[in-house]
């Protein structure tokens, strides 16, 4: 009955939009610029940093933003009601991060249709071109900083390390793989299949746990690592709660000391541990940037007719990622801690 | 049959001899109804413990799953006796990590001795179950209703409040350790009891001995079997009921105390599945949905069988979905039994 009644919505809109002559895109230039961000979830302060981000930056360019967000992650719904929305409210742009790649892609496309500039953040549609653009960490290069950096801290003793992956859940979503295979790459192990965890033969893997990326699942999950084998010694999780989780399971055994965990993020509280020697070092990524490159950009197609245009050699706009670390390892690139505080969020 | 666990009645007694051995174990059930769950418990650490060795079956992994579990236990114990009164609490997760992030947010925010704002956080849930209680007793609205609607209240105050900002297990070390209280542990041959784990065990007897020896006990058992007879034999019906909710909030709030000493710090992403997890313990348990029968020791082990599950098939390497689609057919297989034995009154 939902889906029917969404359904019904949609057409409505459809026939709205597509029947007026005044379309979105071709709204003159003395009408307010109009814009939507709809987010995973607002419980996830990475969201909300992107959706205080994209506000400020709004401001600033006088546009009209409307703010939405799943209620969960992984809610595909409460983002096909939200662009809904966006349509009949004719905005220009949407910024969107999806959480559900695949299953939004015909709402995107019906919004696109109707003329109006979309905008992926974050975690990447499937397939990528079904969005005007794509403004994302490069999640791969993220696992391979840390990953690099974790076989450059080792030295020799990479050859025999024992490493345990704390990742995302189940479900194998992009960026749980590619932070996951980015380290591996970055380690010095075999990947095989690169959209695939778990496919690897490397002896020094003792196993993959999921945390659903947050403290309580960090740390159960790095205690059945534990479990599986006592002499672990590199931890790569898939972000800082999930990090700092794990650091409460190594404290519980007395091991957090010769463990080298390493994390994906950037966020505040994670930079603090880095700075503390919790975390040996992670990749900080940029969701306030991500949403303000997405105002002007939205802005620039509405004066220009101009779409952004992705970073050259990659299929989606890089918008950066850093090493932060206070153990600076020759070969890679890294900033200290106290330079990672002045650009983290959350 | 209001009071379980008490000896079968006279009539039973007569007709003892023409009983089939099924039938004896159909009353021998409907008398000790934690028995289910504990014959099965027992039957899962055998198994796992000959499938996968001394990995699972060592003090130090036994006593593991009972830090794994004892939020989720101390949570099903409020959710038993509200169960128990055939409603049930959707709000008790959100009731937890509310509490919490108050203990927290009242330290660090306001600067309040941690001490006190324990208290308060204490207090508040309380005062939530207090709520619920009023709105189900008093203002007779379905609990499936009441609570599903305060879960959502809560949890939007959660975040709203929290600002979805963690705080960080050092901060909290260095400032207010008295919050980490129930991280503290024992270690006795090999086996790390929490004083988490301690609490839950604890908690458990108590409730059970407060059930089946006090006269509020009776009450609840009797509300929940059929509060027209319990308030023709004299039972006031709405302070029972809102006695329950209210000690049911109570313990929430205990278990947001417990949970910051598991995960270190205070985080509103927190306890997000607490609610299922906990009806999922409790059914696992053997108390009934309909109310007025089943043991709070059931939920116990309920919450253990679904740690040892979790633990043991990590352990064997299985996929995380093998331990979800395994619980889900104890749920099922839990309810069914639980049917049968309702029978015998039939």
């Amino acid at each position: 009955m939902k889906s029917l009644l969404a359904t019904t919505a949609a057409v409505g809109v459809i026939a709205l939009t597509g029947a007026l002559p005044g379309a979105p895109s071709s709204a003159s230039a003395a009408d307010q610029i109009k814009a939507c961000l709809i987010t995973k979830t607002d419980s996830n302060p990475f969201f909300a940093k992107m959706r205080d981000g994209a506000v400020a930056r709004a401001k600033e360019l006088g546009i009209d933003l409307k703010t939405f967000a799943g209620k969960y992650d992984g809610d595909n719904e409460a983002q096909v009601s939200a662009i809904e929305t966006c349509m009949f409210e004719g905005v220009n742009g949407i910024l969107m991060s999806p959480n559900d790649s695949a299953a939004i892609v015909p709402m995107v496309k019906k919004a696109r249709d109707a003329g109006i500039l979309f905008i992926t953040l974050d975690s990447p549609l499937d397939p990528l071109d079904a969005a005007d653009a794509t403004f994302a960490t490069d999640n791969f290069k993220a696992g391979d900083l840390i990953g690099k950096w974790a076989a450059g801290k080792l030295g020799d003793k990479a050859a025999d390390a024992r490493i345990g992956f704390l990742d995302l859940n189940a479900s194998q979503v992009a960026v749980d793989y590619l932070r996951d295979q980015g380290f591996m790459q970055g380690f010095g192990i075999d990947v095989k299949d690169p959209k695939v965890i778990g496919d690897e033969s490397d002896k020094r893997i003792v196993g993959h746990a999921y945390t659903d990326g947050a403290e309580e699942g960090g740390r159960k999950a790095m205690e059945t690592i534990l479990q599986i084998d006592p002499n672990v010694n590199v931890v790569y999780t898939i972000n800082e709660p999930a990090a700092a989780g794990a650091y409460e399971a190594l404290k519980a055994v007395g091991r957090e000391k010769d463990v080298l965990l390493v994390s994906v993020d950037g966020g505040c509280p994670g930079v603090k541990n880095v700075a503390a020697g919790i975390i040996g070092a992670t990749s900080q990524q940029y969701p306030m940037r991500m949403t303000a490159l997405g105002m002007d950009a939205i802005k620039a197609y509405v004066e220009t007719g101009k779409k952004p245009e992705p970073t050259p050699g990659k299929d989606f706009f890089d918008t950066g990622t850093a090493l932060i670390t206070d153990q600076p390892v020759d070969g890679v690139e890294s900033l200290d801690s106290k330079k990672g505080a002045e650009l983290c969020w959350g | 049959m209001a009071i379980p666990e008490q000896p079968a009645s006279a009539a039973g007694f007569t007709h003892a001899a023409a009983r089939t051995p099924l039938q004896r174990l159909q009353h021998l059930l409907h008398s000790n109804p934690s028995l289910v769950p504990l014959l099965v418990l027992i039957a899962s650490v055998i198994v796992f413990a000959i499938l996968a060795g001394p990995r699972f079956f060592s003090p130090l992994a036994l006593t593991l799953i009972l830090q794994q579990v004892a939020v989720v236990g101390i949570v099903g114990a409020a959710q038993s006796l509200v169960i128990l009164t055939a409603g049930i609490d959707l709000s008790v997760g959100a009731i937890m990590v509310v509490c919490s992030v108050i203990m927290g947010q009242f330290t660090f925010r306001y600067g309040l001795p941690p001490g006190l704002s324990i208290l308060c956080g204490l207090a508040a849930g309380t005062f939530f179950g207090f709520l619920n209680g009023v709105m189900v007793a008093r203002l007779r609205l379905p609990p499936f209703i009441v609570t599903l609607g305060m879960w959502q209240i809560l949890l939007a105050a959660n975040f709203l409040y929290s600002r979805n900002e963690t705080i960080r297990s050092q901060d909290i070390e260095a400032q207010a350790p008295i919050l980490q209280l129930f991280a503290a542990k024992i270690t006795l041959a090999g086996a790390d009891f929490t004083l988490g784990t301690l609490f839950m065990i604890a908690l458990m007897l108590l409730l059970a001995f407060v059930l089946r020896h006090t006269a509020w006990g009776r009450h609840v058992y009797a509300v929940g079997d059929d509060p027209q007879a319990a308030e023709l034999s004299g039972i006031n019906v709405k302070a029972t009921l809102i006695s329950v909710y209210m000690i049911a909030g109570f313990i929430c709030a205990m278990a947001g105390w417990v949970l910051i000493g598991r995960i270190g710090s205070v985080s509103p992403n927190s306890g997000q599945q607490a609610n299922i997890e906990s009806i999922t313990a409790v059914v696992i348990g053997g108390i009934s949905l309909f109310g007025g029968r089943g043991s709070i020791l059931g939920t116990l082990f309920g919450a253990l069988i679904v740690g040892v599950f979790t633990l043991g098939l990590r352990l064997l390497g299985a996929d995380a979905q093998w331990t979800y689609l395994l619980i889900g057919a104890l749920i099922i297989g839990a309810v069914a039994v639980d049917q049968w034995i309702r029978r015998v009154t039939a």
